[in-house]
């Protein structure tokens, strides 16, 4: 589903944020991406999400080599992806309903069917009930559960999610893995940026270390302790 | 896609618009009035060389030439003249005007009846009023004419007193050329208000349009409700500028039609007609859509979503 192959990507300002990294995520999985603040974490994301190119390497997603995708099929291929953010990036100005629908409204799909599916996706994620609601009259976790539902009301076959648990208390962060973890139970592969060494345990699931931009370590069930010791 | 969804998705990024628009009604209304004033300027003009034209009634057609055959010509040669004149291009009527039937005109319209009675003999000779074709009215045409006549060793003096009626034709053309040019640079004012408004609303909303590409919005797709927002800017404009040339024409209603009367005439000033108004709803939708068009195309590229 996603495959890295010796990528490199230096931003304009002349950081090499990632430098020769490899790894393969099966269709399916659920992986943990984790590392220092700085490690490379958000730029192995972006990278996935396209909005990064690599500088050198190859990054293929879902078949497909991001290098060379045209401009002009990047909508296409983002519609094949649900991303979650720490800040969420709800419109603070639109209904949960709307935030929602929007990969659906987005991709064109008939009215029916949107209404139908962004209820389905809220109801998922326990919200069903305030989709006339404002993103500000929710609480965090709420709020980051809104986030999730959009990502996954397409039924996009890949998630990713960068510290979606960053700004929740401990319960809210295991609640919001389980949710992830229920997703990837059934076939969608998920891919998630933490820096929550706690939920990675709990959660037993491949986790890849990143430091400095290199990969320092892959390994299942957060059974990586020189990690913790580093941090 | 199908066809019932495209429609949808139009229908809603209009009314999405037209929303967003009445909530912010006081810029909404100050934008419209910008271009309003812009349209109504040209629009106005246009109609004052309608009305300026159709006030002088037919007199700027009214080019004709009097030829005066000298006084030895007689009739039946003033008439076969009048037929060969007839046979050349460029020439709409020639009407032959006895010399009895001159003074006998002269005799009713110009009050010297008396006087004329005293004459001898009639001092007027045959005369030929020619009227050339629309078409060949230029004044080079004009003065070809003219010499033509005059060549004729029959012909005493050929008078061609139209050069009024071809001054007033050319400050209509002027005119008319400076309604070219205010609906020129003020369709560019137009359009640069447009341009701006709209790119003040895409970078107010900045993180919308980085959402809506994050989760695979098409440039069409984010650039919609923009070419809306200008198309609506356009009608809207449109529609002011209609308001303030009927406010205009119903301010100027009674001294025009004083002036009129203090002429002789009952003219009362002419609306702009469905052709013009045809005009300026198209040249509002079309400049409101292409300023919204040109900035969202320069400015939505740049905006591609950070994580």
């Amino acid at each position: 589903m996603i495959l890295f192959e010796r990528v490199s990507k230096r931003y304009p300002n002349g950081r090499e944020a990632l430098t020769n990294v490899s790894f393969r995520i099966e269709s399916g999985e659920m992986v943990f991406l984790t590392g220092r603040s700085g490690a490379g974490k958000s730029t192995v994301l972006k990278l996935v999400a396209l909005l990064e190119r690599p500088t050198r390497g190859t990054v293929t997603v879902n078949g497909k080599s991001t290098g060379a995708l045209k401009a002009r099929h990047i909508p296409a291929f983002r519609r094949q992806l649900g991303v979650v953010f720490q800040d969420h990036k709800l419109l603070a100005d639109r209904p949960i309903f709307d935030n929602v629908a929007l990969p659906l409204v987005v991709a064109g799909a008939p009215l029916k069917e949107i209404d139908r599916r962004a209820r389905a996706a809220l109801d998922q994620v326990g919200l069903l009930g305030k989709e006339r609601m404002l993103p500000a009259e929710l609480s965090v976790g709420e709020q980051q559960r809104v986030g999730i539902a959009r990502a996954v009301v397409s039924k996009p076959p890949l998630i990713i999610a960068d510290e979606p648990t960053g700004n929740l208390d401990p319960d809210l962060s295991l609640e919001v893995m389980r949710l992830f973890r229920r997703f990837s139970d059934v076939g969608v592969t998920v891919l998630v940026a933490t820096h929550d060494q706690h939920i990675v345990r709990e959660l037993a699931k491949r986790e890849i270390v990143l430091a400095s931009g290199e990969i320092q370590g892959q390994g299942d069930g957060g059974a990586l302790p020189h990690v913790v010791a580093t941090r | 896609m199908s066809p019932a969804i495209f429609g949808t998705r139009h229908l809603q990024a209009l009314l999405g618009s037209l929303g967003r628009l009445k909530r912010n009604a006081v810029a909404t209304l100050l934008t419209l009035l910008v271009i309003g004033l812009a349209l109504a300027l040209p629009a106005a003009l246009g109609l004052f060389i309608t009305n300026a034209q159709s006030a002088t009634g037919g007199f700027s057609q009214a080019i004709d030439m009097s030829v005066y055959l000298k006084s030895d010509v007689p009739l039946a040669k003033a008439r076969q003249l009048a037929a060969d004149a007839r046979q050349r291009a460029g020439i709409a009527q020639v009407t032959v005007i006895a010399a009895d039937e001159g003074l006998e005109q002269f005799r009713r319209y110009s009050g010297f009846g008396a006087a004329l009675d005293a004459l001898k003999s009639n001092p007027l000779p045959n005369v030929l009023h020619v009227v050339p074709r629309r078409d060949a009215s230029s004044e080079a045409q004009l003065q070809l004419l003219r010499g033509y006549f005059a060549a004729w060793p029959e012909v005493d003096v050929v008078q061609l007193d139209t050069d009024w009626v071809l001054r007033f034709n050319a400050i209509l053309a002027v005119l008319r050329r400076l309604v070219l040019i205010a609906a020129a640079l003020l369709g560019a004012g137009v359009l640069a208000v447009v341009g701006n408004t709209i790119r003040l609303e895409i970078l107010n909303r900045r993180a919308e349009i980085e959402v809506t590409k994050l989760v695979g919005g098409t440039n069409a797709f984010v650039r919609r409700p923009f070419l809306y927002t200008g198309l609506l800017y356009g009608v809207g404009g449109a529609a002011l500028a209609w308001v303030i040339l009927e406010i205009a024409l119903l301010v100027l209603d009674q001294p025009v039609a004083t002036l009129a009367q203090l002429y002789g005439s009952r003219y009362a000033l002419q609306g702009p007609s469905g052709q013009v108004l045809g005009a300026l709803f198209g040249g509002g939708m079309v400049l409101g859509w292409l300023g919204a068009w040109i900035s969202a195309h320069r400015h939505l590229r740049s905006i591609e979503p950070r994580a």
